[in-house]
């Protein structure tokens, strides 16, 4: 069986104080193992962007603890989860947070930047990860002038550029038309996902269930169990 | 250049727009901040110019002596005092005043008339025409060839004035370190002809100039002349007294300090205001980078660069305009008085700096505060 990859027990996380606070998570109990591709679904609202925050580090739960790749990330002071998330884990995010000033391999280099390594390297290398998501001739060129799709898969190879073990997608069909959605997620499970990689995805598109592993349902800050992935 | 901070420079730079109004707002605050300063500095010499170009290492005068202009007349035999203090290798007279010229073209103008010590002609001037030892033909007198120059009509050697219904006789043309700064000509002659032609009251020593015979002489120069109730001061510390003047006595140095504010004022407001504008538009950028394990120092090193690149371009934008402002302006007018030196170039650095700082602070506290998690949320 492979590896557990996050393990999350009793995850408690509460917005605002008194009688004005809400609770986003309540006692969440995740698991994800490496190789696979969870989809963490629910309607708006129900806590499923709240629970990849904290399951990536980005969000400090009120209660319970994460396990990533086996370190209690919560327990990690500000500087060594930032550089934990730099290591482990990469991000797409819903919007792509792409940086429209500077070119499409350098938005795929910033997280080797950010690691320390030289500007020219990291280029050079990041333009390996835009060549898997087949955009190498593209890579000269600011995102501005690249379609949704393409904009995205830079995302993905922004994220994978610094060989992070876990993926975190956020809603990555969000902002995509229903075939382009599907093939940017059946790339990411053909040429993304492996057995030393775990990708957690948050999404409400139903036209991408069939590429998950697993299907977890989340409602009101609770799972409420997996439903069954529908076959293509 | 290490990654993170060509990612602040790309950053930066790629965003043009934003990019040259942060530029324009420092370089027009150091350029008027330089040119005030400038100005001052410039004025504040000229007011010295006489002190620099006689060159004296001590001047005697009475301690009501506010500027080198406005000398007041002190007794003959202090200048046998002043010679008989022990340390001094040699002292002389000088006459400073003012006098009323004819021109030749019958016009009238006002002249600074300085007298030098007959015997040693100490404090002449560096001659462009005319030999020194002519100073002592009959009627003689130096001109400088100055800024105020053309106030005497360009005269040449022979050019004849009246001078307090005196003949006057051009021997010779010179030049001197600093012009002066109240607008007028200046001639140079000796001690005893400048008392002959120029009225005066009974005390007629408007300065004693001393030579010290070493450093270690000047303290009890300066002490035995204080005894006898004037003053004695090297001429660091005498140009010190007259720049002292003219920033606490009159109103230039306050309205000076005061444009010099405003500029550095106008300079925070359009750089602090753009530099956070640029911080605030790119805020989500910053919280990308937050969440994909930035931290909280490489994003504050970031912004660090950003504003200490481009007050760094600022200020050598500024002060590369003002210099060739000031040099377009010293050749069409002979009479501006501005100076750059290190004074107000630091001056106007530790400013930028501290806009720099300031534009800078408010944005680091936005990046801090800002939680990646927002990122998520959109």
């Amino acid at each position: 069986m492979p590896k557990v990859a996050i393990k999350a027990v009793g995850v408690v996380k509460t917005f605002g104080e008194g009688a004005a606070a809400i609770t986003a998570l309540r006692s969440v109990d995740f698991e994800a193992r490496f190789g696979e591709m969870p989809y963490i679904v629910g309607p708006s609202g129900s806590g499923k962007t709240t629970l990849l925050s904290v399951l990536s580090g980005i969000l400090r739960p009120n209660a319970g603890s994460v396990v990533v790749d086996g370190v209690d990330i919560w327990k990690l002071d500000v500087d060594s989860l930032a550089s934990f998330r730099l290591h482990k884990i990469g991000f797409v995010f819903q919007d792509y947070h792409l940086f429209p000033r500077l070119t499409t391999a350098e938005n795929a280099a910033i997280p080797l930047i950010v690691k320390g390594q030289d500007w020219e390297s990291s280029v050079r290398e990041a333009s390996k990860y835009l060549d898997i998501v087949g955009l190498k001739e593209r890579a000269g060129l600011p995102p501005v002038k690249l379609s949704g799709g393409e904009q995205q898969r830079v995302a993905i190879a922004r994220a994978i550029s610094s060989r992070p073990e876990i993926l975190i997608m956020d809603e990555p069909t969000a902002s995509l038309d229903g075939e382009t959605g599907r093939n940017i997620v059946s790339f990411v499970k053909r040429n993304i996902l492996n057995e030393n990689r775990c990708i957690v995805v948050v999404t409400h598109d139903n036209r991408i269930y069939e590429y998950a592993s697993r299907i977890i349902m989340m409602e009101d800050g609770r799972l409420k169990g997996e439903m069954s992935v529908p076959h293509s | 250049m290490n990654g993170i901070f060509l990612l602040a420079f790309k950053l930066l730079v790629n965003d043009r727009a934003k990019f040259s109004a942060l530029v324009i707002g420092i370089t027009f605050a150091v350029f008027l901040m330089v040119q005030m300063t400038a100005l001052f500095a410039g004025i504040l010499i000229r007011a010295s110019s006489t002190v620099i170009n006689i060159g004296a290492s001590m001047w005697v005068m009475d301690p009501s002596v506010q500027t080198v202009a406005n000398s007041i007349g002190m007794p003959d035999y202090l200048l046998d005092y002043v010679r008989s203090i022990p340390g001094v290798k040699f002292a002389v007279p000088l006459y400073s005043g003012a006098a009323l010229l004819k021109l030749p073209s019958g016009l009238y103008q006002t002249a600074t008339i300085l007298g030098l010590d007959d015997t040693t002609l100490f404090g002449r001037p560096q001659l462009l025409q005319g030999r020194i030892e002519d100073i002592y033909a009959e009627n003689s007198f130096i001109a400088v060839d100055d800024p105020e120059f053309s106030k005497l009509e360009y005269p040449k050697i022979g050019t004849r004035f009246e001078l307090n219904d005196n003949r006057a006789i051009i021997s010779g043309i010179a030049k001197v370190a600093s012009p002066s700064l109240f607008g007028m000509p200046t001639l140079y002659t000796t001690y005893y002809r400048a008392l002959q032609y120029v009225p005066n009251p009974r005390f007629t020593v408007s300065y004693v100039l001393v030579e010290p015979k070493s450093q270690a002489d000047i303290p009890g120069i300066k002490d035995a002349v204080r005894r006898l109730g004037y003053l004695a001061l090297t001429a660091d510390e005498f140009i010190a007294k007259i720049s002292a003047f003219y920033k606490f006595q009159t109103g230039i140095g306050i309205n000076i300090l005061v444009m010099t504010v405003m500029s550095f004022i106008v300079g925070l407001s359009i750089s602090g205001q753009t530099f956070y504008t640029f911080i605030i538009e790119n805020m989500e950028k910053f919280g990308a980078l937050k969440a994909i394990g930035a931290t909280n120092r490489q994003l504050v090193m970031m912004i660090l660069f950003q504003s200490g690149f481009t007050s760094l371009t600022g200020y050598g934008l500024g002060v590369g305009l003002i210099v060739v402002i000031i040099a377009i302006a010293k050749l069409r007018l002979p009479d501006y008085a501005s100076t750059i030196n290190y004074f107000n170039l630091s001056i106007a650095f530790l400013m930028a700096a501290v806009i720099s700082a300031i534009s800078s602070y408010f944005g680091v506290r936005r990046v801090l505060r800002i939680e990646p998690f927002d990122i998520f949320r959109g």
